[in-house]
């Protein structure tokens, strides 16, 4: 039998594993999304986690918000990725600099 | 099973700027840029519209529609009637800046039109799922804007900046609500606010969840230590877009603030109170000292934005509805103030030029005494001299720390502030006792001018006659 706090441990190691992503990576910024959208489902493991074991339906509701959220989120980041190496023909996050001062 | 039809009518306002965000889009598709003012004026006619039927839909009690989710009440209409003002205020700043940039086209409007529709939301949210959606329409629509101005390289690295740290405070935030959401088994404000007074929930579940939430909205608001894209995003976004993130938004991330740890965690005060005194203390100390050392004036202006986000929390750490009300005058002063420094630099400056750096400012009395004398006015303001409004601002948070006991708050908030005075008075002594560097007429748009002087004029009458907004914002806490 699976236990809920399982499904929480799960859900801590991926946001773990996001965050680390965002801030250990120093080469590209498409590592950086990526992170983004797995941070964003360690989220959703744990409202179907609590949803499932709460005997509530709004918690999946919210997953399904998220997923729809995420996939915007995804198509604005691309975008500016796309603006940023149109202007400065790079995407290597220890490039962008320009604004310190 | 049975469909209740709910009540529309508290979200008539939304509906209506929805509507009409659709229509100025379908409409901006057939103008070409000759008659771009059409597109204008119909942003203007919506903010208009959403402000009457704001008014004519109040309400003294909360009023609760889809099931739950969305509430109008007091302060709520109060807050989005000053976001849909400084989002006016904002579009006759702009206009000229962005025409003689070629940024003058539709998206501009729609996407501020989005992000007000986002606001308005946000304030009016009674559920985490409402509050996350108002957040991102609003966060989404920032995104894009700051990013705008296509051919800059610095635009593009500020949007990129901001999209990455904006997406993490997200994350944390949900991560939080997700936890909320296992601890109390509801998403509602009001339903979770009940279980954590009849403790059903768990208590670490709650204060993990807490530590998360806080730090996602430390990061949606700017305080310190999660402050770093709020430099660079003023910095690097064009100035009309710095002008409109650092006005409105503030309003709606007050209005976050209150619902989500005043209406929904109240049971958690002495929890998330130490939290905000370390945020606070931090915003005022680093916002204001590290301001000093910027020579370009939309960084400096983003660190003073930073102290005063501190002092805005001070408000709320009080825990009292003097301190709610107090924070609530804070952040519409703000608005108006913030909306004054921004609007001036733009007036300054003109094709090719931007006029960001302290320099530009240098003998502005001679250029132009008179606007040299709406930015004293704004200055003193931000740095709290009386009698201008920023001067009761100020007076007001800190008199609700000190009713709680926490004098210790307010002394370390008065020094720093103190020291911030030297760099707004800094910019004082460059347009008053320097000479002149460039003496190009200011020239600008005749409404632009009126709106800058008006708002100039209200930021010393709010600070001669304070008592009306501070009764107002008293009595929608009440």
């Amino acid at each position: 039998m699976i236990e809920l706090s399982d499904f929480l441990i799960l859900g801590a190691i991926l946001f773990c594993i996001s965050l680390a992503g965002i801030f250990l990576n120093r080469k590209n910024i498409i590592i950086i999304l990526m992170s983004i959208e797995l941070m964003l489902l360690a989220v959703n493991m744990n409202f179907v986690a609590f949803s499932h074991y709460l005997g509530n339906v709004d918690g999946q509701i919210f997953v399904f918000f998220i997923l729809t959220v995420a996939a915007a989120e995804a198509a604005i980041g691309l975008a500016i990725l796309i603006l940023l190496f149109r202007t400065k023909r790079t995407i290597n996050v220890d490039r962008l600099d320009s604004l310190k001062h | 099973m049975a469909f209740e039809i709910p009540n529309f009518a508290p979200a008539l306002p939304e509906i209506f700027v929805f509507t009409m965000i659709c229509v100025v889009l379908i409409v901006d598709l057939f103008l070409t840029d000759k008659n771009r003012s059409i597109t204008y004026l119909l942003s203007q006619a919506t903010l208009l519209g959403a402000a009457i039927l704001s008014v004519v839909i109040q309400s003294s009690v909360p009023e609760y529609t889809f099931s739950g989710t969305f509430v109008n009440d007091g302060m709520g209409t109060v807050l989005k009637l000053f976001i849909y003002l400084s989002t006016a205020v904002v579009f006759i700043y702009s206009r000229d800046y962005l025409i003689e940039r070629g940024l003058y086209k539709g998206e501009f409007f729609v996407l501020a039109l989005f992000a007000v529709l986002g606001m308005m939301v946000m304030v009016s949210a009674n559920n985490l799922l409402t509050i996350y959606l108002g957040l991102e329409v609003l966060s989404l629509a920032m995104y894009a804007m700051v990013a705008l101005n296509r051919d800059s390289s610095i635009a593009s690295e500020a949007a990129m900046k901001y999209f990455v740290l904006g997406s993490i405070a997200s994350g944390m935030l949900l991560y939080g609500m997700s936890m909320l959401y296992g601890a109390t088994g509801s998403l509602d404000h009001t339903t979770i606010a009940s279980a954590i007074s009849e403790g059903s929930g768990d208590d670490i579940v709650l204060k993990f969840a807490l530590v998360f939430i806080v730090i996602g909205l430390a990061f949606k608001l700017g305080a310190v230590p999660f402050h770093m894209w709020v430099p660079d995003v003023y910095h690097g976004a064009p100035t009309a877009i710095t002008l409109f993130i650092s006005a409105a938004p503030k309003i709606a991330a007050f209005a976050m603030l209150m619902r989500l740890l005043v209406e929904g965690l109240g049971g958690l005060l002495e929890h998330w109170q130490d939290m905000l005194i370390i945020l606070a203390v931090l915003s005022i100390m680093i916002g204001n000292v590290i301001a000093i050392a910027q020579s370009n004036i939309k960084r400096m202006l983003a660190y003073s934005t930073i102290s005063h986000i501190g002092f805005l929390i001070l408000g709320v750490i009080a825990g009292t509805s003097d301190g709610y009300a107090a924070s609530m005058f804070y952040v519409i002063v703000y608005a108006l103030m913030s909306l004054a420094a921004f609007g001036m630099i733009m007036l300054l400056s003109r094709k090719g030029f931007e006029a960001d750096t302290l320099d530009d400012f240098k003998g502005l009395n001679q250029r132009s005494p008179w606007f040299a004398f709406m930015m004293l006015i704004t200055l003193f303001s931000m740095a709290g001299v009386p009698p201008t409004v920023g001067f009761y601002a100020k007076l007001a948070v800190l008199s609700a720390v000190v009713d709680i006991g926490l004098v210790w708050l307010a002394v370390l908030a008065v020094i720093f502030s103190v020291i911030g005075a030297f760099y707004y008075l800094r910019v004082i002594k460059y347009m008053y006792f320097d000479k002149a560097v460039d003496n190009t007429p200011i020239n600008s748009a005749y409404d632009m001018k009126v709106v800058m002087s008006a708002n100039g004029v209200i930021i010393l009458l709010l600070g001669i006659y304070p008592t009306g907004l501070i009764a107002l914002c008293t009595s929608v806490l009440a």
